[in-house]
């Protein structure tokens, strides 16, 4: 009696594993099939490196590297200002401050992480636009600088969660050893430590960016949404995803902006897999 | 043998160690003398790893860690020294030999680079002085660029030794240098021991009695945070005054 129920239970929770994997297949399956539609209209090299976007015009014009473009920058400004914060104040929590104060420091970052991202983009809307604006002297504030400074705050979380959680895995002896020699404290850091947990800290960084790619909603408030290639981070941009949600609605089942929005999936699913297996690498070369 | 003159290098008086509510050392006095190799043994949980690590003061890094009493290094109290300073002249070895991802020489050259030292010619000196003062300068002066993880665990650890000896220490402690080690590395770490005492003064704790016996000068005993018997090592080995520490060195306890 004992044995079939530890028998069905086991059945059933292989029913469940493989579901999921079925489901994940599934959809990816779908996505494949109407995204590469759009290559019997366009040939792979202009839909990646083509330079405008005018998916209604007749007939339309379906390059997607302002998209990328678009994406790349926000990211990218994302990364240089949320990775020497986050790691820095991972270091901080991990090593330097006192216990209440990680305590407070700990809590709030949970906080961040919590906020939802449509929330913190009508924050960011309210108040970063309008600074960007004024700061930079700018016709509009809805820029791509704006939008990586908001990722930013997205991305932070994560980088430091998981950063200082690599910091706090080296083990106590390599520290001790460093000050043993006479190491200062902030020696022992930067000599011993980083080195010891950079595997871990790499892997935060890109698990960070990895949420800040997808991103979708804080985006669409604060970049502009213009398709066009952009010349600088102080001009309006749009993103992959950003393009996927204002434009879908509209588009018609079937035709090929219908294809190509599909296809712009695919091309973020890629860059979103690419950062999460090399995030993956770091993390199990560190165990 | 009796010097008229001796030269106390550490003097420990009335210390009292707790971590929280645990009171690891109780009233501890002692001086240890310079060039002589002083030996703590006791069982587990005994404090010996705390009374070693109040002479480099690596106990202040533990957040509920509270003293009492004074440690004098040279007649200056080591509460007045600044950290770096004081463990650039109290090296330390641990128990597991820790390398650091490196080559054989850098290993021995990183403690002597953070604190500065850039010119290569001294640097290479310095190597090639402290793998001989560990003794271990013959099994690696022809691969001083492999990495150091290549090395067996008792060169590792003579490495370890290398690196601590090339800051240029005054004293050297070690924490059961040899509780990983195979016994032919652990009789190479005890010779090195014996020979470094000419130049340095040695603090040594071990697990393991019959070590104490072999290279101690003096030998303390502890005992739950006590200091219960201080003296020669033959003396401590063939005529303890106290019942314990007989029974512990005949090892009726441990
Ligand atoms: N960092 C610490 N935090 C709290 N208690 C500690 C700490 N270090 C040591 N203790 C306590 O102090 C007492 C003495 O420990 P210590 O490590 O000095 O013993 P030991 O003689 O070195 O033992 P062993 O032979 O097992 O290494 C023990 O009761 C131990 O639990
Ligand atoms: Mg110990």
């Amino acid at each position: 009696m004992k044995k079939i129920k530890e028998l069905l239970i086991e059945k059933l929770i292989l029913i469940c594993g493989l579901a999921s994997i079925f489901f994940v297949l599934l959809i990816f399956l779908f996505l494949l099939k109407e995204g590469l539609a759009v290559f019997k209209t366009v040939s792979s090299f202009n839909f990646l490196f083509g330079k405008s976007w005018y998916p209604i015009s007749e007939p339309p014009a379906l390059g997607i590297l302002p998209l990328i473009m678009g994406s790349l920058l926000v990211t990218l400004g994302a990364a240089i200002i949320s990775i020497p914060i986050g790691v820095g104040c991972a270091i901080y929590i991990a090593e330097i401050a006192p216990l209440k104060i990680k305590e407070i420091l700990k809590a709030g970052i949970e906080l961040l992480a919590a906020i939802p991202s449509v929330v913190l983009g009508f924050i960011g809307m309210v108040t970063l636009v309008p600074l960007v604006k004024t700061v930079f002297h700018l016709p509009t504030g809805l820029t791509a600088l704006s939008g990586a400074i908001m990722l930013a705050f997205m991305a932070m979380p994560t980088i430091v969660s998981i950063a200082e959680d690599a910091l706090y895995s080296v083990p106590k002896t390599y520290k001790e050893g460093a000050l043993a020699l006479g190491a200062t404290h902030w020696q022992a850091i930067w000599r011993v430590m980083l080195p010891a947990a950079s595997s871990g800290i790499v892997a935060a960084v890109m698990l960070g960016i990895g949420r800040v790619i997808g991103e979708t909603m804080a985006v669409m408030m604060i970049t502009g949404n213009a398709a066009v290639m952009p010349n600088s981070i102080l001009v309006p941009v749009r993103t992959l995803t950003a393009t996927i949600a204002a434009e879908m609605g509209e588009a018609v089942v079937g035709a090929e902006h219908y294809f190509a929005l599909f296809a712009v999936g695919i091309v973020l699913f890629v860059i979103s897999f690419a950062i999460n297996v090399t995030a993956d690498l770091f993390l199990h070369k560190r165990q | 043998m009796v010097n008229s003159v001796r030269n106390v290098k550490f003097e420990i008086i009335g210390l009292n160690v707790w971590f929280g509510p645990v009171h690891a050392l109780k009233q501890i006095s002692i001086g240890i003398q310079a060039n002589e190799i002083l030996t703590a043994i006791g069982p587990s949980n005994s404090g010996k790893t705390t009374f070693l690590r109040m002479l480099n003061r690596l106990n202040d890094l533990n957040q509920d860690f509270k003293m009492a009493g004074v440690v004098k290094l040279e007649q200056e109290d080591v509460k007045n020294i600044d950290t770096e300073s004081l463990r650039k002249r109290v090296g330390m070895v641990f128990a597991l030999p820790l390398p650091l991802p490196l080559s054989i020489f850098d290993n021995v050259a990183y403690g002597v680079r953070m604190h500065g030292e850039k010119n290569e010619k001294i640097l290479s000196e310095l190597v090639e002085v402290s793998l001989k003062e560990a003794y271990l300068w013959k099994e690696v002066k022809d691969r001083l660029n492999e990495s150091a993880f290549k090395l067996s665990g008792g060169q590792q650890q003579r490495l370890c030794i290398a690196r601590t000896l090339a800051v240029e220490p005054e004293v050297i402690l070690f924490d059961e240098p040899c509780s990983g080690l195979d016994p032919i590395s652990t009789a190479k770490v005890e010779d090195a021991m014996v020979k470094l005492k000419q130049k340095y003064t040695i603090v040594l704790v071990t697990n393991n009695v019959k070590q104490a016996a072999r290279v101690g000068d003096m030998t303390a005993f502890f005992l739950n945070g006590e200091l219960i018997e201080l003296d020669r090592t033959d003396k401590i080995f063939n005529a303890p005054a106290d019942k314990r520490t007989d029974g512990y060195v005949r090892g009726e306890f441990g």
